[in-house]
Parts: C-alpha cells; sequence; structure tokens
C-alpha cells in the first residue's frame, strides 16, 4: 500500500484549509490511501523520461505593456463577502506582517 | 520599548577574530512598466485602494494570465546588466501558500528555470577598491496585495480585530535578485552589504527599470546572515531579517545579525534558523516567525502560461542597448569635466550627475551647468522643500540661459531672474527674458544718451574725470545703471562714460 | 428574403422544433419560416416540461434565463430581418455548462462555495456565442468544479439520463449532455479535463467533441485542471458540433495557451464526410481499449461501427499503445495536483460563500471552515491527493512521475498517428449506470474516463459520436475518434461519414422519458 496514513490525511487537510471532521478523515483516510496505491504505478516509468509539463506548441506569447480598463471597485466589492472603506474587509489575520 | 535583551554584544571586529561571516542579499525590485505582470491595470503606486484591479489580479475563477513583454524584457536587462547568463528555455512556476493579500492562494514565480542566472556585480567599495558579488540567479514574479490591520493599538498585525486588503498592488511585476553565498568579506561585510545593495539601485536606475526607492518599497532587501567558526568549513545556522528600507539599513542590520550571532555562540546558544525584522529606530533586529517547520511551496510548472525561448537576437539587441554602469560612467564624466572627487560626491549626493550631464548634452559648459545646479538651484529647490529632479526646469532650459549669458544678453544677476520666471511658469527662457523685459541693454546710443545724461547731471563729478582722475567714473556708472534698471552691462558703461569726458 | 418565406412554414410544432438539429433551425431561423423567439420559446417550454423537479426530472439545468433568451431571440429575429444575421447560427439556443462565468447569470460550477456568485466578466467562448447570435438558455449541471463522471458530485443534485432517468447522464458535463439528449437545448457547450463532454455524449447518445488543446480559448472557463482542461460542443449531429465548434473557437488574446494556427475547417470536413466516402482513410482500433471491465453490448456495437467504417471504404487496422495503460493513474495525479492549486483561490475572502466570520475565527481559520463547508467530498479527495502528490517528499515519485507518463502517451499517439489518420475506441467502457451504484467508490468511477483521457493528456483532437444501442441493456453507446492535434477535421469527417451510414436507426433521437412518468 501507499502508507498514507489519517495523521498524514489529517496534515493534508491542514495543508490545503479544510476543516475536515473526524468522520470524514476516517472514510478519506482509506479512499485516499487506496486512490494512491492505484496511481503510484506510474512509478514504473523509467527517470529517464523527460517529463511533459504542457501540451502548448508555442513559446514567448506576450502581451504589449499597454493599460486596459480596470474593473471597476463598486463591482468588484459587490461580490465580497464584506467590504469596508473600499477594501476587502477579511478577519485578523495571524501570522508575520509582511 | 525597543531596548532589547539580546542587543548585539560585539562589534563587528571581534566577531571576526573568532568567526568568517557569510552573507546573502535577496533583492526585490518592483519593475516600472505602465501595467501589471500579468494584466494590464496600471502599475502605479498610491492610487486609491482597489482602483487598479481586473478578474486576472484579483484572481476571480476563470481568469488567466497573460504576460507582460517588456516586464520580459526588463528581466534580460537585468540579466545583462550583472554579467547573467540568459536561459534557452525558462518557465513560470507555481507557488503555492494561503495568505489572503494573495488573490490566487499561489504565486506566480519562477523556480528551478530562472530567466538569468551565473552573473556578477563588481561593486566599488569606499575605499576605491572593487569587491565581485556573485549573483545566483535573478527571477519573475507577481506582487501581492497589501493589507490594512484595523483595531488593536498602532494598525499592527497583533491584536487587531479585522484587516482590509487592497489590490492594487497585487500582481506589480517583481524582479527577484539573489546572491550566491558572500564569503570572504570578514569585517567589511557590513559595508559590503550596502555597497553591494547601492551598486545594484545605481545599476537598476541606469538602466530606467524600476523606481528602486527603498522608502516606497518599490526596492527590498531581505539580508541572510551567519557565522562560521573560523577553524570549520560547514556555514553556520542563518537568519534572514527583513524590513531593510534603506542603504543605510542594510549594513546596520547586517552588523548588528553578526554581533548578536556571535553573542549566541559565544554563550554556547546556537542560532535559531527564523526570521528577524528590523527596526529602524532601535538599529536592532527581533524575532519573527520560526523556520522550524521547512515551508514546503509545492512549486509546479505554471500550465497557464508557455515557455520562454528568449532569441539570440533578440537578447543581443538588449545587450547592444544597455546603458554604461552608473560607476563607470561617473569616472568617466569626472575625467572629462575635470572635478575633485569631492565635487563629484556633492554631484552625486545632490542627485544632480544627470542633470548636470543632461546639461552639458544640451550644450552648456561643464563648470557654468555644474555651477548653476549646484548652487542657485539647489537653494531654490531647498527653499521650495523640493529634490533637484523634481525643480520645475529642465537641463534645456538651463542651457539655454547658460548660452544667454555667454553671448551678453544676459547678466549673471539677470539670468538668475530669468531662471526664476521659468520656476515661476512663465515659460522658456526667452519668453522670460522678453515678458520681464530682462535683455542688457545693448543699444548703443540709448546708452551714450544715458552716460551723457548722467554726466550733465554731476558736472563737477564729469570735471573731476576730464581731469584724469578716472576713478570719479564709478558714481557715473552707478547712475547709468541705475536708470537702466540694471540692464546695461557695467564695464561698457565704464568705458562709454571715458570716452565720453576724454 | 421574404418572398422565400412560405405561408404555414412557421406552424411548426413545438414538439418538432425542439427534435430539430441546429443547422436546419438555423435554416428555417434565416429563410423566416420561424422565429428565433418561436424556437427559444419551445425549448423553454420542453425545459418547463421535463426538467423538473429537481428531485426527479432531468435536471440539466442549474439556472435558466427565460427573459434573457427571449431577449436574445428578438435581437436575433431583428438582425435577420435587416438581413444581416451575425452567423450561420445566429438564433439558435444554447446551454451552457455552469462552470463559463457570464455576466448575466450566476456561475457556480455546481459547488455551495461559488452559490449566487455573479461574474463581472464572460468567458471568451460566450462573448463570441453572444456575438455570434446565439440565444443562451441557461447554465448546466455539472459534477462539483467538473470533477466527476455522473453529475452526483453537483452540490445541487444529480442530473438524470434522457434515456433512463434512473441513471447517470454522463459527467461532468452531464447536464449539457441531457439538455441536449432531451431536447431541451439543440446545443450546448461542455469542458473536457478527462472526458467530460464525451463520456456525457456516449451515455446520452450525443455528439461531444474536446478539440485539440489550444483552440478553444479558457479565458472565462473555472479551471480545474488547466493544462488538461478544454471547451467543446455538445450536440445531437456532427455538422451541428462542427458549427457550433467554429463559432467558439480560434485564438484568444486573453488566453496565452491558445495557439496562433487557423482554426482545421470542421465544417467543411462534416460536410465532406457526409457524402459517406472514407476510402484512402486508415483507421487505427487501439487494442488497448477492449476485454476485461467492457460491457459486451458496448464492444458489440462498437465492433458493429467498426464494420461499418470499413464498408466506407476506411481502412481498419489495429494499433497498440501500451503507455496508455499509465493514462488513468497519470490523470488522477495531474489533474488533482492542478486542480488543488486552481482551487485555493476559494478561500472566502473576496467573493463567494464565508463561514465562521464571527469576530473570533483568525482569516485562517475562515478559510478552513469555509472550504470544508463550502466544497463537496470529491472536491476535497482530490485536493488532498494534489496536495500529497506536489508534496516535498513524494513530488518525484508521484507528480513528476506522472508528467513522465504523459511523455510516454505523446509518444505513443505520435507513433500511431505515423501509420493511421485517426484513432477509435468505444467512448466509456459502459452505458449508463444507475445512479447511486458507484457514489461511494471513487477509483470505480474513474473507469468511466479510461478511454477518453489519453487525449487529454497528449492534448490531441477526440470526439464521441453514437453508435447505437448496446444489446444487452438498450443505452447508447459512444464510438470514439481521436485524431491528431489541429487535425480535429479528420475526426469530424470520419464521423459524419459514420453517422450517416449508421442513420438513424440506432434508436429514437430523443427518446421518451421513460422513468419521468413513474417517478413523479
Ligand atoms: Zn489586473
Amino acid at each position: 500500500m501507499s502508507d498514507i496514513t489519517r495523521d498524514d490525511v489529517a496534515h493534508l487537510a491542514r495543508l490545503a484549509r479544510l476543516a475536515v471532521s473526524d468522520a470524514e478523515l476516517d472514510m478519506f483516510s482509506g479512499q485516499i490511501d487506496a486512490i494512491v496505491d492505484t496511481v503510484s504505478r506510474v512509478g514504473e516509468i523509467p527517470d529517464d523520461v523527460p517529463p511533459t509539463a504542457q501540451v502548448v506548441p508555442q513559446t514567448n506569447v506576450l502581451r504589449p505593456d499597454t493599460e486596459e480598463p480596470c474593473l471597476r471597485r463598486d463591482v468588484a466589492l459587490a461580490e465580497a463577502p464584506a467590504a469596508e472603506e473600499g477594501r476587502f474587509r477579511v478577519p485578523r489575520i495571524l501570522g508575520e506582517e509582511l | 520599548m525597543t531596548a532589547t535583551i539580546d542587543a548585539a554584544p560585539y562589534t563587528v571586529e571581534e566577531v571576526c577574530e573568532r568567526f568568517d561571516p557569510v552573507m546573502g542579499l535577496e533583492v526585490h525590485v518592483e519593475l516600472n512598466t505602465a501595467t501589471k505582470m500579468f494584466c494590464g491595470c496600471a502599475n502605479a503606486f498610491g492610487a486609491e485602494p482597489n482602483t487598479n484591479i481586473c478578474p486576472v489580479c484579483l484572481g476571480l475563477p476563470g481568469s488567466l494570465p497573460r504576460l507582460n513583454g517588456t516586464a520580459v524584457e526588463s528581466a534580460i536587462k537585468i540579466g545583462l546588466a550583472l554579467n547573467c547568463q540568459v536561459r534557452e528555455r525558462s518557465g513560470f512556476a507555481r507557488k503555492n501558500y494561503f495568505y489572503p493579500d494573495m488573490p490566487k492562494n499561489f504565486q506566480i514565480s519562477q523556480y528551478e528555470d530562472p530567466i538569468v542566472f551565473d552573473g556578477y556585480l563588481d561593486v566599488p567599495l569606499d575605499d576605491g577598491t572593487t569587491w565581485r558579488v556573485e549573483i545566483e540567479r535573478a527571477h519573475m514574479e507577481e506582487d501581492t496585495g497589501k493589507s490594512l490591520h484595523i483595531g488593536g493599538a498602532t494598525g499592527r498585525i497583533h491584536g487587531a480585530d479585522h484587516s482590509l486588503l487592497d489590490y492594487n498592488r497585487a500582481g506589480v511585476p517583481l524582479i527577484e535578485i539573489v546572491t550566491k553565498p558572500i564569503v570572504g568579506a570578514g569585517v567589511r561585510a557590513p559595508e559590503v552589504a550596502r555597497a553591494y545593495v547601492t551598486a545594484l539601485r545605481d545599476v537598476l536606475r541606469g538602466l530606467g527599470v524600476s523606481d528602486v526607492r527603498m522608502d516606497q518599497g518599490s526596492m527590498r532587501c531581505d539580508a541572510n546572515v551567519s557565522l562560521k567558526p573560523k577553524d570549520t568549513e560547514a556555514f553556520g545556522t542563518r537568519t534572514e531579517t527583513k524590513n531593510v528600507n534603506s542603504l543605510r539599513s542594510v549594513e546596520r542590520a547586517v552588523r548588528y545579525e553578526m554581533g548578536r550571532h556571535a553573542g549566541v555562540l559565544l554563550s554556547g546558544g546556537t542560532v535559531t534558523q527564523e526570521t528577524r525584522h528590523f527596526d529602524e529606530q532601535s538599529g536592532t533586529t527581533s524575532a519573527g516567525r520560526p523556520k522550524e517547520t521547512f515551508a514546503d511551496y509545492r512549486f509546479f510548472p505554471e500550465p497557464d502560461l508557455p515557455p520562454l525561448e528568449p532569441s539570440r537576437d533578440w537578447v543581443e539587441t538588449l545587450r547592444a542597448g544597455l546603458p554604461e554602469r552608473p560607476w563607470e560612467r561617473r569616472a568617466r564624466i569626472q575625467t572629462d569635466w575635470g572635478l575633485s572627487d569631492e565635487e563629484l560626491r556633492d554631484l552625486v549626493n545632490a542627485d544632480a550627475l544627470d542633470l548636470v550631464a543632461d546639461t552639458v548634452d544640451a550644450g552648456a559648459p561643464p563648470e557654468a551647468a555644474r555651477s548653476w545646479w549646484v548652487s542657485y538651484l539647489a537653494q531654490q529647490a531647498n527653499t521650495a522643500g523640493v529634490t533637484l529632479p523634481e525643480l520645475a526646469i529642465t537641463p534645456a532650459q538651463v542651457a539655454r540661459v547658460v548660452a544667454l549669458v555667454a553671448d551678453g544678453t544676459l547678466t549673471n544677476k539677470l539670468a538668475r531672474q530669468v531662471v526664476d520666471g521659468v520656476l515661476a511658469g512663465e515659460g522658456e527662457p526667452d519668453e522670460v527674458v522678453t515678458g520681464r523685459g530682462l535683455a542688457v541693454v545693448s543699444d548703443e546710443s540709448a546708452l551714450t544718451a544715458a552716460v551723457d545724461e548722467a554726466l550733465a547731471a554731476q558736472p563737477d563729478i564729469a570735471e573731476k574725470i576730464r581731469a584724469g582722475k578716472t576713478k570719479a567714473a564709478g558714481a557715473i556708472v552707478g547712475a547709468v545703471m541705475k536708470a537702466t534698471r540694471g540692464q546695461a552691462d557695467a564695464a561698457r558703461v565704464q568705458e562709454l562714460v571715458l570716452e565720453r569726458c576724454r | 428574403m421574404s418572398d422565400t418565406q412560405r405561408s404555414g412554414a412557421g406552424a411548426a410544432s413545438g414538439s418538432e422544433l425542439i427534435s430539430l438539429d441546429a443547422a436546419e433551425l438555423a435554416r428555417r431561423i434565416h429563410a423566416r419560416e420561424v422565429s428565433s423567439v418561436d424556437v427559444t420559446r419551445a425549448h423553454l417550454e420542453r425545459i418547463e416540461a421535463v426538467d423538473g423537479p429537481a428531485e426527479s426530472g432531468v435536471h440539466a439545468f442549474l439556472h435558466l434565463d427565460a427573459e434573457g433568451a427571449l431577449a436574445a431571440a428578438e435581437a436575433a429575429d431583428r438582425a435577420i430581418a435587416d438581413g444581416a444575421p451575425a452567423s450561420p447560427l445566429a438564433g439558435v439556443p444554447v446551454a451552457l455548462k455552469d462552470n463559463l462565468t457570464t455576466t448575466d447569470m450566476p456561475t457556480t460550477a455546481a459547488s455551495r462555495i461559488l452559490e449566487g456568485w455573479r461574474p463581472p466578466y464572460d468567458a471568451t467562448v460566450v462573448a463570441r456565442l453572444r456575438a455570434a447570435g446565439l440565444v443562451p438558455l441557461g447554465k448546466t449541471n455539472l459534477d462539483e468544479f467538473a470533477m466527476g463522471s455522473s453529475t452526483e458530485n453537483s452540490a445541487f443534485g444529480p442530473s438524470r439520463n434522457p434515456w433512463d432517468l434512473t441513471r447517470i447522464p454522463g459527467g461532468s458535463g452531464g447536464g449539457s449532455s441531457s439538455a441536449v439528449a432531451a431536447g431541451e437545448s439543440p446545443l450546448a457547450l461542455g469542458s473536457d479535463t478527462g472526458g467530460s463532454i464525451r463520456q456525457p455524449g456516449a451515455v446520452t447518445g450525443t455528439v461531444g467533441v474536446k478539440p485539440t488543446y489550444g483552440t478553444v480559448s479558457r479565458y472565462g472557463l473555472i479551471a480545474f485542471s488547466s493544462s488538461l482542461d478544454q471547451i467543446g460542443p455538445c450536440a445531437r449531429s456532427v455538422l451541428d458540433a462542427a458549427l457550433l465548434h467554429e463559432v467558439i473557437g480560434g485564438q484568444d488574446a486573453n488566453d496565452q495557451t491558445s495557439v496562433s494556427a487557423p482554426l482545421p475547417p470542421v465544417v467543411e470536413a462534416a460536410q465532406a464526410g457526409a457524402r459517406g466516402d472514407l476510402s484512402g482513410v486508415r483507421i487505427g482500433i487501439v487494442t488497448e481499449f477492449s476485454g476485461e471491465g467492457y460491457q459486451p453490448g458496448v464492444l458489440g456495437a462498437f465492433t458493429d461501427a467498426v464494420r461499418t467504417l470499413g464498408e466506407l471504404g476506411a481502412e481498419v487496422v489495429e494499433v497498440s499503445c501500451p503507455s496508455f495503460t499509465y493514462a488513468l493513474p497519470a490523470y488522477y495525479l495531474i489533474a488533482p495536483s492542478e486542480a488543488s492549486s486552481n482551487l485555493a483561490r476559494f478561500d472566502a475572502m473576496r467573493y463567494g460563500l464565508r463561514v465562521g466570520d464571527d469576530g473570533e475565527h483568525a482569516a485562517d481559520e475562515v478559510m478552513s471552515l469555509t472550504r470544508e463547508a463550502g466544497f463537496g467530498a470529491e472536491v476535497k479527495r482530490r485536493i488532498m491527493i494534489g496536495t500529497h502528490a506536489l508534496s516535498a517528499g513524494s513530488y518525484d515519485a508521484l507528480y513528476g512521475k506522472a508528467q513522465k507518463a504523459r511523455t510516454l502517451i505523446v509518444r505513443d499517439f505520435t507513433a500511431a498517428f505515423e501509420t493511421c489518420d485517426v484513432l477509435i475506441s468505444p467512448t466509456t467502457p459502459t452505458t449508463a449506470f444507475p445512479i447511486g451504484e458507484r457514489a461511494d467508490d471513487p477509483l470505480a468511477m474513474y473507469l468511466a474516463d479510461l478511454c477518453t483521457i489519453p487525449s487529454n493528456l497528449a492534448g490531441n483532437a477526440a470526439l464521441s459520436v453514437p453508435c447505437g444501442l448496446s444489446a444487452d441493456d438498450g443505452l447508447p453507446v459512444g464510438l470514439q475518434i481521436m485524431a491528431p492535434a489541429l487535425a480535429d477535421d479528420r475526426a469530424y469527417r470520419v464521423a459524419a461519414a459514420y453517422e450517416v451510414a449508421r442513420g438513424p436507426g440506432a434508436g429514437p433521437r430523443i427518446p421518451e422519458l421513460r422513468a419521468l412518468e413513474t417517478t413523479r
């Protein structure tokens, strides 16, 4: 098996900002373990095969540096869960000052 | 408040008796493109909050990034100016982490294949020598929005009860320039750090790719410092000091961290790998988030942007257009203009070098151009409370004033009045001359008439002059200058007085 | 023009109008035999009759915009009266998968986290439909964020297969496929990341096309897996799909992965194919896509289709693409990885749902509570799998290897297309399965996309065309036709030829809604 434990899934949920319940953890850990076990088959592929990340046949697609119309602020803020003083209002932010 | 128990207990000299400092400098530079990195919103500092945003930089569902060609050119130019190689094939990657000021909760950056890599910058030090700083890489990425913390004490994050987000800055193009470890600088490490950031700022300003204003955040420096005991090979644990917002602070932050690390190590402790914040006021650093857990950003190739493969022609065209390096240009100018070291330094410090050079390019002799900018114009700027470059007069206008003095149209005194007129918005120098009627009176018959009039008004003095007492002519010259409101050429008046009394 | 308008021709009944192909509807509307308003009204009435209730009807639509549709139809009629129809499809109704942004309708991607969201911009394909004078009826159901093969993962309840309302209509684009199959709309747009247009097309007896990656702009498509996602047409005929394909396709400055190459001439190819001659065309059967796990009735219908293609003059050979066996595992690593990043933006800060903002919880906690409440189980599962696959400790073994698998799959396609003009397979191993059958078994569900995934990983063109009914359950079977990148026209040509040869005998175009009466 792929050895994905319940703790691993709890860690993944934290990383992914999902406040999963204990019942969900029970369900997900079995499922994710089985899925990861199945998809791990790609491990058979030799290391010397080059990767393909994209199938776009072109390069150097660039935009001219010219200004375009922006969104109106009231339109942007209309969809916000909360707004104040022309800004998006969010709960207090923990963490370092950037 | 700022007094802290870990005030650095050792001077750099003391530190370097036992340790070799190792530095790594990461500089973020905001490009001064017209638009953002991945959308057509204006890249402008100081706009009303959330007025330069669109579906792309707000990370709305369904939106896609569109790479700014000028930003890519700027990145390549920076690389070339830093003697870097340009990667034949590079691309973008997503750096994944959650933070409210980052609309997509990932930052589009470059990871394993930065656009330019492996360069160096020869940095001039105060004693005239240079120090080669090796450049690891420079890569493109996007800036985050800004948060305002409401409630709590001072708008700081701690104790705030909510925050307000402005995404105007989100998506502004950034170039991150990373040095290789700087080793062997010893006691000069703090100076090298400052000199490097100074030189980098000057190079970038010369390229015209960024405003490089540390005070406005368009240039930001993170300083990594560690100490290696002299008898070992392995580097010590490093700290990363952020919030270093001036050139002087770069030097102070490195000096402080060197001393602090030595204090920890010599008292038998271990340095914690962490982010530290520099405090401008106290000149000390304080601990930020400890990095005990390795941050896993889960980089992977950005699927929404095709790769970059700058052609040789493109790169060589950009290389051919690179300006002289600022200190090479300064050295050339010093020789060409015959300046002393002190005169040159004054020009640089007054931010006047470019202005003087442009004035010279517009036809003025170097000495006259320099004299205008460092004396009269500097005084006017000082009075008005603006910087020299902000003064409302162009180098071309100054050059014209210099030319008007040289051809005798203006005296120096009149020239200053013309400059005043230009500064007051009265138009070009010639328009001010006409508008204010400031040209030197050079009509010989008018001048002769004025002289005759003055002699007639003071016959006793006229008699003395005729008797050979030429010194008495001064009074007549004074009277004539007064009558012409100073617009006559005093030397010519003197000649005329003597002529008429012969 | 008005002299071609025959009196009485406009009297076509609503039931006739909803059974007509888009091409025929367009012909009649442009000839002013019938108005776009009448056609639109007929479809709105059909929707009214069969789409609800959500618990037992077809439930193809999450949002209807009758008023907007009628206004667009009136505008199309005016333009046609002025002799200036905006495009060959002007006046024809169309349904939009609800992961395409629309300024005049909410866009939810069938997720609670976006419930009620009003985008401030139209997706490029939506803007192009509007500019071409088509009439958007509403937004169709899907598996949440297009993650699924049955629409059972929709936060707003599943859509149902018009052939048997107890069965799934495929996924993720089951709303679009069932709307087209049920006569609720002649045309629809879908998005195909691993088969989300083709597999629903196969199980509902409709045509579904995944164009070459990069030939239809993704701007305004709520991203699931950006390197795989591709928007494409759903229709009841190959020509209709081609006509819609030409409206939405072509380069777009708003999508830098959209290709500069001209769009392949798909309408021309569909018309040429309809002449029924495939001589000189080499068709490769992908041998990996048969055997264990394939329903006998599906293989039977496929074998019949192969015979038909031979009768049309094509040379049919077998080709092996051994790396295709890596496609499913590679897909279920790459798609979740990209999704884990694409869906990170749903964090309750700027738009959409917010849960737990009570003054106590910090922003980070509100993010986690909102995402927990707003995402369904399959979405959470994939986000966590993707987060795992990209983590430093497993990147090389999982995501990295999946990228290598992708290279091998591209190589297999390249080799196969050196000897074959197109490749074929069943679109999906089974016919529509009963709702609920695989809901608790993600791995069984993933098998529905076995045959469709390789073309997403390689980026080439592929479509599904109905190939009769399965002998064992009487449900529709799809024939998948794959063509090289930028050779979409080849697939259209073969599909159109097959469609003519197959004839309408494959079963009623619009099925009787068998279970509808009994479940009501
Ligand atoms: Zn923007």
